[in-house]
Parts: structure tokens; C-alpha cells; sequence
């Protein structure tokens, strides 16, 4: 599975524990508008590091936070092997 | 001029009471007629006023000791067993010790410095001491991975829950304690037996439990007290099936309902009850009505003269049950302007009962809001195929830290509902807690890690 699918996954994952509505993700859906709050947010980067193997946004210095999902999405996919 | 009575260990021991005894896993020793023989090796020595380190090799020898000394000494420091040996010389400046008794070889403390007494199974019979004073009993705090702090008692007060709920009320049982009696808790069972007429059969490092519980039953316990960890472990164990105790006591951590209901199942003979106690603040109280929690009326003074408030949710006592004193230069003070030690842990009221929530010290930060580990285990306990569960903090990149639970599953529970369980324990949690106490992950793991004293460790917390 890719990473972009298993994020995916976990996003509808903690919508369902989380009682959101998670509207069809695409790119270009900027994260706020997914009604993820900074708890679903941690929740997912926590998961996601269990899964992928790695956390971008504690690892890089200078990550910034990525505002859409595409950028979350290649944040995951550009960590080194 | 004449001194207020004061009362040793030994003033408990008459011969009277035949048959008592106490034992280890190797030694059982009888406490009827102990006061004629002497635990101490060599030239007999007079004591008297001395500031004694005791660091015996095992609890048994330390109980003998204990015995003898108290009442003649000045002061007796207990070392309990995983104390750091880096620590031993700190300890022995700030406690002004002057004399060791051991039975093993102690870095840094070589008889030209101290007056080195060995130790050993009262054999030999010896001189019976005399009561001359009220002996300073100083224990160390646990907890703290540096320098633990010296805490000072007397036997009196170490003694004011015995005494209160009448010796005789548990007159000529046997007790039992999975503590060691060199901490608070442990030393409390071993008071309990000697002031209330009793035999007691003591732990033994690295037993296994089987073994323990076996011992357990051949020695007839009837009395036993642990930390709601130690006895999560015991019903993991699947050791219990044949011991039958009457009195199964819990302290040194929260007894959360789901320990307190899987006691009472296991052992439908027993009445169990949970006490309230710290190195520093004593024996607060004891709940026997088998809930979690205390009775909202309990704050305030009560009839044994312990007295208890909250303040910015946390419990203080005042009592004469509490130590002292820190002891040692620079020492912190323990008591408050009014005599109250703050005893950092904290409580909730809900419906009529406070309820500890945990420590002060322990709370996880989750973007600006608060969760103690202890709120979320309660719940994740109640979980029937839950036997214990740990929640610690994990950094979070977006909210500093996020709630991750470790979970010990029952025996036998099949490791494919595994998912269903996890969702289970969400569940619970996110009826029971605000969002955002609920765990962000739940691990399963094989076990949990309990420290020497008993409880449940956060070290890596």
C-alpha cells in the first residue's frame, strides 16, 4: 500500500473514532477544511509514524506544516529510506 | 522528673503469645522469645543513642534488627533493597550515621570510618535491651531517580493506623505484604504483626509467584497487603486459585474499580479495603466499602485525628501520623506553615466521592490541556479482557505530546481480537473522558514493568 493510501486510511480511520465528516480528499483540499482539529492532527502523525516508520514534521528542522493535503501527503513521501 | 511512657517494638513481644513467628522464603525465626537472643554478631556492644545505618542483605535480618534496636538507638536508617550504592554515602553525612550494621560488604563504608556490626539469625542468646528513648525511624521516599530524601518518623506515629484500628481487632493473624517492609507500606504490615500480636511471612526478591503464593498458604496467611500493580500481577498469574485470605489490603497507588471488582471476584471470602498512605504524609485513612475513591466526608477532621483538606486539588493531611521531617542539611521542609504535607496527589470530587485522578507531577500536557495517566487507565481497566494498562506521553510535533496506552491483555484472550478490543477501549474512553485524554494509540504489549517498591513504572514517562 502506498504511503499516500495508508494516510488516506488513517485519516478515515480517526474521522470515524472522531464523529468527522472527512470530505473526499484530494490535493488541493487544504487541511483545515478536512475538520481535523490539532488533537486529530497529533493523533494522525502519531499513527502514521507507527505505520510509515517516520514523523516529517519532528525529524526536519526547518519542516514547515503543510496547509493541504497534497503537501502532508509528500511530506510522507519524500522522507528518506 | 517524670518522661511521658514511651513504647519500642520489644514492649510488644512479651512471651505470651506463643506460636508467632516470621519467615522469609529460607528462615522461619520465632517471635516469642526473640527478646533473649541477639541478631547482632561480635562483641556485644552498647548502642545506646547511636545513628545506625541498617543494610541488611534481606528484610528478615532488617526485621531483627529493627526489634533490637529500636528504643536504644538514636536514630535507624532503613535501606531498602534497590537503593543505589552511589547514593550510600550521601545518605550516611546527611542521616549523621556513625554506625552500620550489614551483613554484606558496603563501598565506602569501611569500619575505620563506622562502627561496622554484622548481622545475623538470632542464634546466640543475648542481653535484653532496655526502652530508654522514642528512636527516630528514618525511611527513604522512592520515586525519584536521584538522591532520595531522608524522611523521619517515630514509631509512634508510624504506628497511629495501627493502633487506631485496635491491634486486637487482628489479633494473632498472620500477615503477609508483597512490599518489601524496609518502604512505608511494607514497614506498616510488619508493625501491624508485631504490635498486633501477629506472625508475618515476608517477599522474597525474584520468587516466582507460584512459589510465593505456595508459601502464602503453607504459612496460613490470613492478612495481605500490596499495590493494586502487585496484585494485578497475582491475578494474571493464575496463582491465586487456592489461597484464601480473609483481608486483602491495597495501597501505594490508586485502586481503581476494575482492580477492586477483580479482587472481590477472585477472593469472594475476603473483605477487601484500600488505604491512603505515603512515606511522608502516613496513613491517612482506609476505605473498606469496596468502591474506588473516598467518601467526600472523610474531609476534614476525623475521630483518629487525621485531618484532611484540598487545596488546588490536591489532598493535604495533617496528623501525627505524618514524619516529621526531612532530615539533612538544606533539607526541604515537609510540613506547611500549619502542619499539612502536600501530598501531590490529586483528586476530583464526582457524586459524593473524591477520586484520585494521580500525581501532581505526572500530568501530560496535551496542547495546553491536562490528562493524568492514571484517569485514563481507570477506564481502560474496566475493559474485561484488560489486566493492567499503562498511558504515557508521547512528543507530538503539533500538540506537544499526544496519550499513548500500553495494554497488558487477560490470559488466553485471542490475539485476532485484538482490533475489536482496540476499538473497545476507545470506545469506553471516548464515553468516559473529554477527547482529548483518550489515547491516540494503543499498543499491546506482553507486560508492564512494576519498580521495587511495587508500582507501576513510568520512568520512561
Amino acid at each position: 500500500m502506498s504511503a499516500r493510501s495508508r494516510i488516506f486510511k488513517a485519516m478515515q480511520q480517526i474521522a470515524n473514532e472522531q464523529n468527522v465528516t472527512l470530505p473526499p480528499l484530494h490535493d488541493d483540499l487544504a487541511l483545515h477544511d478536512t475538520g481535523f482539529d490539532s488533537l486529530a492532527f497529533a493523533i494522525l502523525v502519531a499513527r502514521l509514524e507507527d505505520d510509515l516508520g517516520s514523523d516529517p514534521f519532528t525529524v526536519a528542522e526547518d519542516a514547515a506544516f503543510p496547509s493541504t493535503v497534497g503537501e502532508f501527503v509528500r511530506a510522507y513521501e519524500n522522507v528518506p529510506a | 522528673m517524670s518522661q511521658p511512657e514511651v513504647l519500642a517494638l520489644r514492649d510488644y513481644l512479651g512471651p505470651e503469645l506463643k506460636g508467632r513467628t516470621i519467615s522469609d522464603a529460607r528462615h522461619v525465626v520465632s517471635l516469642t522469645d526473640i527478646l533473649g537472643h541477639s541478631s547482632l554478631t561480635g562483641e556485644s556492644r552498647d548502642l545506646s543513642g547511636c545513628s545506625v545505618l541498617l543494610a541488611t542483605s534481606s528484610q528478615l535480618l532488617s526485621a531483627l534488627v529493627m526489634i533490637q534496636l529500636d528504643g536504644v538507638v538514636r536514630r535507624m536508617l532503613l535501606c531498602p533493597p534497590d537503593l543505589h550504592s552511589d547514593h550510600i554515602q550521601a545518605l550516611l553525612a546527611q542521616a549523621e550515621v556513625d554506625t552500620i550494621v550489614t551483613d554484606r560488604p558496603l563501598p565506602g563504608c569501611d569500619a575505620g570510618t563506622y562502627v561496622v556490626i554484622g548481622a545475623c539469625l538470632p542464634e546466640r542468646p543475648g542481653t535484653v535491651w532496655k526502652t530508654e528513648r522514642a528512636t527516630e525511624w528514618l525511611m527513604l521516599t522512592s520515586g525519584t531517580s536521584g538522591l532520595p530524601k531522608i524522611v523521619a518518623h517515630t514509631l509512634d506515629g508510624l504506628a497511629g493506623a495501627v493502633v487506631a484500628d485496635g491491634p486486637a481487632r487482628h489479633r494473632n493473624v498472620t500477615w503477609a505484604t508483597f512490599y518489601d517492609i524496609r518502604r512505608y507500606g511494607g514497614l506498616q504490615i510488619f508493625l501491624r504483626a508485631v504490635i498486633g500480636g501477629g506472625s508475618l511471612v515476608l517477599s522474597e526478591p525474584g520468587e516466582a509467584i507460584a512459589d510465593h503464593v505456595a508459601r502464602l498458604r503453607a504459612g496460613s496467611v490470613t492478612h495481605i497487603s500490596g499495590t493494586p500493580s502487585h496484585w494485578r500481577k497475582l491475578l494474571m498469574s493464575g496463582a491465586a486459585a487456592d489461597f484464601s485470605p480473609h483481608y486483602i489490603r491495597l495501597s501505594g497507588e490508586i485502586s481503581d474499580q476494575a482492580v477492586l471488582d477483580g479482587l472481590a471476584r477472585s477472593f469472594p471470602g475476603a473483605s477487601v479495603g484500600h488505604a491512603y498512605a505515603s512515606t511522608e504524609a502516613g496513613v491517612g485513612f482506609s476505605v473498606d466499602d469496596g468502591h474506588e475513591g473516598f467518601p467526600a466526608a472523610l474531609i476534614g477532621r476525623n475521630c483518629d485525628g487525621v485531618e484532611m483538606k484540598i487545596i488546588e486539588g490536591s489532598l493535604r493531611i495533617r496528623s501525627h501520623r505524618t514524619a516529621n521531617a526531612y532530615i539533612g542539611a538544606g533539607a526541604p521542609s515537609l510540613l506547611d506553615a500549619e502542619g499539612f504535607v502536600d501530598t501531590g496527589d490529586m483528586v476530583e470530587l464526582r457524586d459524593g466521592r473524591y477520586h484520585f485522578v494521580g500525581r501532581r507531577g505526572g500530568i501530560i500536557n496535551i496542547g495546553g490541556l491536562k490528562v493524568h495517566p492514571e484517569e485514563v487507565e481507570a477506564v481502560i481497566n474496566q475493559h474485561g479482557s484488560v489486566r493492567m494498562s499503562r498511558a504515557r506521553p508521547r512528543k507530538s510535533p503539533i500538540t506537544g505530546a499526544i496519550v499513548i496506552a500500553d495494554v497488558v491483555l487477560a490470559d488466553g484472550t485471542d490475539a485476532a481480537c485484538r482490533e475489536t478490543i482496540r476499538l473497545e477501549i476507545l470506545s469506553r474512553c471516548k464515553h468516559s473522558l473529554p477527547a482529548h485524554k483518550v489515547p491516540a494509540v494503543v499498543c499491546f504489549v506482553e507486560r508492564l514493568d512494576v519498580t521495587a517498591a511495587g508500582k507501576l513504572a513510568r520512568t520512561d514517562a
